[in-house]
């Protein structure tokens, strides 16, 4: 068969080591080039990350202070705090870490150990991985109407933490199923062997062993929960309250709420206030966050 | 019969098993399961729920505006004496923020997730991944924080004209926010490409550029494309960054510089503006959220389609 003569006959071209060379030295030119673009993208987005901080801790430093943390909000800068926010950002903790713990990880011992594999199983899980994608102010939505129209629960501590748990509610569930996973096949084996029933496998073996995993999970989920401020909006949470809440059906107010009422404000000093309570804020979520990250890092190839 | 050793009958054996059968253990092993079903059944309720809430109070908005004023028209003035509801206008500026979101956060995603999974060292992987979805867990209201007080005067002072609430400002800032999304999910479906491929080229001859380019990028693509989809999904649902930066004036037209309004800092604005229960007004963010809920389960349907028809398997 005649091979493309015409390329080749010019031997002295293909043979031509200058170019050849200077091809490849072009080549190791741009394969460098691109590395640091690609590496400008990543500082780019950890730069923001800085200036962000940095940004909100110019602004609002110097207004946090324990007089901030215990005072309640006033129409004079000096003198508010966010110390009915904070409360009720511990009583929307409080009651929505119960929740999504026995209902996200009942959810999830379910789909990993019980569940046959049939449509059921299926629907269930394609409808958890698109709940985690509906956006939080429908969820918001859903809150107004059930919990505070329907169910008459008004703008209360209850109706915020149910919505919030439901918003959550995927996380959890997702983050569990991946730590039941993890937990060897041997365990349960070994478990049923001796004897134990499927119920006492699943509890005293399987269970304690995922809690690591589970409960960096429910972490992350409550700390992404209590950074959330539209659906509290929805659901009514006040903005200026000069009360804590004394039940679970009182009003209430939470930091992100705080934050946002304070940002709305025209004056300066109610932006400073909003850096300040953005500083508390983010202060208790790195904090949630290492630990989950300590947790995590703790407890993982135990087995 | 009896069993000296054990001092028991078979018939007392018959016995004590089937007392047995009703112990506690056993009722455990029988209602567990029911009661687990029943907590992973809660995310259906709370999907029917949603629907429920949206489609029942939409009904009552579609009985006094029609149907075809609020999908066939772009103005909005939901607040005036001559109420008009045309959804476009809210739309146009939703569109708007995804579209220089998608702008800021696609490029800046993927160089990420390259660098992460192509050049960097296993060490600093560990140490920038991790810092990077510290971004990925700042709470909306700081970022819209930090587009109204750092990014609006800063863009104010290189664009005249621009006024303090604009699309481009908060468009900017809900790209930084989904930048982690994207990078983290690329980087996954990247890193999952088995090295065996990577060696393959890099053994013909190939640069790491063209590798990650030619070679890792085509092979990642399902997952490329679905985060870039669920990004665009949280930009469309994004909401305090939007309603803080943003401004109040639906406008039907593309021009980043004017104040916007989107979908979602309608409902907020007339959430918390205690629009009476019952009026016009308070059914129509059941109708945006509504528009809203489609908009976003369609994309979230989409990514999810996207990996599972589109995953290599090696």
């Amino acid at each position: 068969m005649a091979l493309p003569n015409s390329e080749f006959k010019n031997t002295k071209n293909l043979m031509d080591r200058d170019s050849v060379s200077q091809r490849i030295k072009r080549r190791l030119q741009l394969n460098e080039i691109f590395k640091y673009i690609f590496l400008a993208g990543l500082v780019f987005a950890l730069l923001v990350l800085s200036t962000l901080i940095y940004d909100v801790v110019s602004k609002g430093g110097g207004w946090v202070n324990l007089d901030f943390l215990r005072n309640f909000p006033s129409r004079r800068p000096e003198q508010a705090g966010l110390y009915p926010a904070l409360i009720g950002t511990f009583w929307l903790m409080l009651l929505i870490v119960p929740m999504v713990f026995i209902v996200g990880v009942g959810a999830a011992i379910y789909l990993e150990e019980y569940a046959p594999k049939n449509r059921i199983t299926s629907f269930i899980e394609v409808n958890i991985s698109n709940l985690a994608g509906v956006p939080s102010i429908v969820f918001g939505l859903l809150g107004l109407t059930i919990f505070v129209r329907v169910m008459e629960l008004g703008n209360s501590l209850m109706a915020g933490a149910l919505t919030l748990g439901l918003m959550s509610l995927p996380i959890v569930i997702v983050a569990s199923q991946e730590a039941l996973r993890s937990v060897k096949m041997e365990l349960r084996h070994a478990s049923l062997a001796l004897g134990a029933s499927k119920w006492q496998t699943t509890f005293n073996v399987v269970l304690p062993s995922a809690i690591p995993g589970i409960i960096t999970g429910i972490i992350l989920a409550v700390s992404r929960a209590i950074g959330e401020t539209a659906p509290l909006i929805m659901v009514g949470a006040a903005t200026f309250i000069s009360t804590t809440p004394s039940s679970v059906f009182s009003d209430f107010t939470a930091l992100p709420i705080q934050i946002y009422n304070w940002t709305s404000r025209p004056q300066a000093e109610f932006q400073n206030l909003a850096a300040a309570g953005i500083i508390v804020l983010m202060t208790m979520l790195i904090i949630m966050n290492s630990a989950a990250i300590y947790i995590r890092n703790k407890y993982t190839n135990r087995h | 019969m009896n069993q000296p050793n054990k001092g028991l009958s078979i018939r007392e054996m018959i016995e004590a098993n089937k007392k047995k059968k009703y112990s506690t253990t056993n009722v455990f092993d029988k209602v567990m399961p029911f009661l687990l079903f029943l907590s992973a059944f809660v995310s259906v309720v709370t999907t029917v729920g949603i629907a429920f809430t949206l489609g029942f109070e939409l009904f009552k908005f579609f009985e006094r505006v029609p149907i075809a004023e609020f999908l066939g028209s772009t103005e909005w003035y939901p607040l005036s004496a001559d109420q008009r509801f045309g959804v476009w206008a809210l739309v146009m500026g939703t569109l708007q923020i995804t579209v220089i979101a998608m702008i800021v956060a696609v490029p800046l995603g993927l160089a990420s997730a390259i660098y992460l999974s192509e050049y960097a060292s296993e060490r600093a992987r560990t140490i920038l991944k991790p810092i990077l979805e510290v971004l990925a867990g700042v709470p909306t209201i700081v970022f819209g924080f930090f587009a109204l007080s750092f990014v609006t005067p800063i863009l104010q002072a290189l664009i005249p004209g621009l006024q303090i609430y604009n699309a481009l400002s908060p468009g900017i800032v809900v790209g930084i926010m989904i930048i982690p999304m994207i990078a983290s999910i690329s980087e996954d479906s990247m890193s999952a490409v088995p090295k065996k491929i990577r060696d393959g080229a890099l053994g013909l001859g190939a640069t790491r550029l063209e590798v990650a380019i030619k070679v890792v990028m085509p092979a990642a693509l399902s997952g490329i494309i679905a985060s870039i989809v669920l990004g665009m999904s949280r930009a469309i649902g994004e909401t305090m960054i939007v309603t803080i930066a943003g401004g109040s004036q639906p406008n039907f037209e593309f021009n980043p510089l004017n104040a916007i309004q989107t979908m979602t800092a309608y409902i907020v604005q007339i959430a918390k503006g205690d629009a009476g229960y019952g009026t016009i007004e308070y059914y129509s963010i059941y109708a945006v959220g509504a528009l809203l809920f489609v908009f976003t389960l369609v994309m979230n349907l989409f990514a999810n389609w996207v990996t599972r028809r589109f995953r290599e398997e090696y």
